[in-house]
């Protein structure tokens, strides 16, 4: 399908919100996937009332394509201030796509300890799964094709908003 | 002409030297480093990005200390390490550089860290990796007789941009020993691409390059002098064989007049740090007390070793 109107991406945060809200335990944590994901945990905190520290991680070091695509040129610290062991963990991100970036996010998890369970909340699910993985919480399902990008971005006023881009 | 140490789409695939490196390429290394300083932190030590990749250590030249921040870091990159001890073995029995070189790559070497006392043999095996076809093959120069030691140089760069931030209104000084260290030459290269305001080189006349005002260095022989204003001071190692060789009186005139001691370095500005590539002579090239005080990071330099080494081998292998 084409998108002409793009859904408003702060929008679909309230709605991600209360998707997540009765499944959240006092010790639940949100991880931000850099860069979208991280956007959005930080929204998902403010509008859940959860504690400001949010787990941050950058999945470079462990993604699939290395071989291929050599390192990112842009890497950004993983951070996890709390302890991973024991909690309930909501990973979060823009857009799920091939799932190689959620499989990434989980290895590095397990490399700070033992989660006691792991969920997975994004913006947008676009379809073209390459691995047995799926989001729990999701407000948006579409189906676009491979030629197609879908990007979360800011805008000037701080504004989530997405954006549509084409593969040459 | 070809730069040896970058491919086809100029990228780096051998670091051999800091010299010839556009600013891009530290810059990118450094804040490549900076992400991986957190991996050593956590309760698994280790990413999983040179899963199945071999890096040889091939030192002909004896150093415990750099050899095992390479393995480290090697080893928390998930890569499998092979230390070779070429001096006691191969080389001893009369097999040539490159022959050793050529063995290694048939045993599916991915990486060579490479020490070795003559200076160029690290680029002599880039050259030779590149005319016989192994271009997926990489190069880092360990230490190379009195030419470069890069990753010791970018290590001081992470060092010096960690605890000032920016270089361009930094006053850098390099005492001691120039004419022998790679470390200074590394390090005095970097700042310049890096953009130091100024750059200080003190020491005797028998421990300095001549024409050594061509790197872009101010020259002092008082190291009084030479540490007014400044906000850095990186201390050489004197190595024994000098101490009481024909290019210098003794070791204990040596540290009384480019020692530095705590009277010494309060010449220099009240936050200057003061950095050290080890191993240090306590009472020769510094006093304890300025070795083991407030304004010393030397044990800084060896974590952010470990980070940088990591981010050049990372890079390297992804290109």
């Amino acid at each position: 399908m084409s998108l002409n109107t793009l859904p408003d991406a702060e929008a679909q945060c309230a709605a991600l919100a209360e998707l997540i809200r009765p499944h959240l335990l006092p010790e639940t944590r949100l991880v931000g996937i850099h860069s979208g994901g991280v956007w959005i945990a930080r929204r998902l905190c403010q509008l859940l009332g959860l504690p400001e520290e949010i787990g941050m991680i950058d999945v470079s070091f462990y993604r699939d394509d290395f071989g291929e695509k050599g390192l990112h040129p842009q890497i950004r610290p993983t951070s996890i201030p709390f302890d991973v062991d024991g909690r309930p963990l909501i990973l979060v991100d823009d857009v799920l796509y091939t799932g190689r970036t959620t499989r990434a996010a989980i290895n590095e998890l397990f490399d700070y300890g033992r989660p006691a369970s792991v969920k997975l909340a994004v913006l947008a699910d676009r379809g073209g799964r390459e691995l047995p993985i799926s989001a729990e919480f999701c407000p948006w399902q579409v189906d676009l094709d491979k030629k197609e990008e879908l990007v979360l971005e800011t805008s000037a006023s701080g504004q989530l908003q997405w954006r549509r881009a084409n593969h040459a | 002409m070809r730069n040896p140490q970058l491919n086809a789409n100029g990228e780096l695939n051998h670091l051999l030297s800091i010299d010839g490196l556009p600013r891009e390429v530290l810059t990118h290394i450094l804040d490549t480093a900076s992400s991986f300083l957190e991996v050593s932190d956590r309760d698994v030590k280790k990413v999983p990005l040179l899963r199945g990749k071999s890096v040889f250590n091939v030192f002909f030249e004896n150093s415990t200390r750099t050899r095992t921040t390479f393995e480290i870091a090697a080893k928390r990159l998930s890569a499998d390490v092979i230390n070779l001890d070429v001096q006691r073995s191969s080389t001893s029995k009369g097999e040539t550089l490159l022959d050793t070189v050529d063995n290694l790559v048939s045993m599916h070497a991915d990486m060579f860290v490479v020490r070795h006392a003559s200076s160029g043999a690290p680029y002599l095996i880039a050259e030779h990796l590149h005319r016989t076809g192994r271009d997926d093959v990489h190069v880092v120069n360990a230490g190379d007789g009195r030419h470069a030691h890069p990753t010791q140089g970018l290590l001081d760069m992470y060092t010096i941009r960690h605890f000032k931030k920016d270089f361009s209104n930094l006053t850098v000084a390099v005492v001691g020993d120039i004419l022998h260290s790679r470390v200074a030459r590394s390090d005095i290269q970097a700042l310049g691409t890096l953009g130091a305001a100024e750059i200080r080189a003190i020491g005797p006349q028998t421990l300095l390059p001549t024409a050594i005002e061509r790197m872009g260095v101010r020259v002092f022989h008082d190291m009084r002098e030479g540490l007014k204003g400044c906000d850095v001071v990186i201390m050489l190692r004197l190595q024994n064989e000098r101490m009481n060789g024909a290019l210098l009186p003794s070791a204990g005139e040596y540290f009384k007049c480019y020692g530095l001691t705590p009277e010494v370095l309060a010449l220099a500005k009240p936050d200057a740090i003061v950095m050290h590539p080890g191993p240090m002579n306590r009472g020769v090239e510094i006093h304890s007390e300025v070795a083991d005080g407030p304004q010393a990071v030397i044990l800084s330099q060896v974590t952010f070793g470990i980070a940088v080494r990591m981010a050049v081998m990372s890079i390297l292998a992804g290109n």
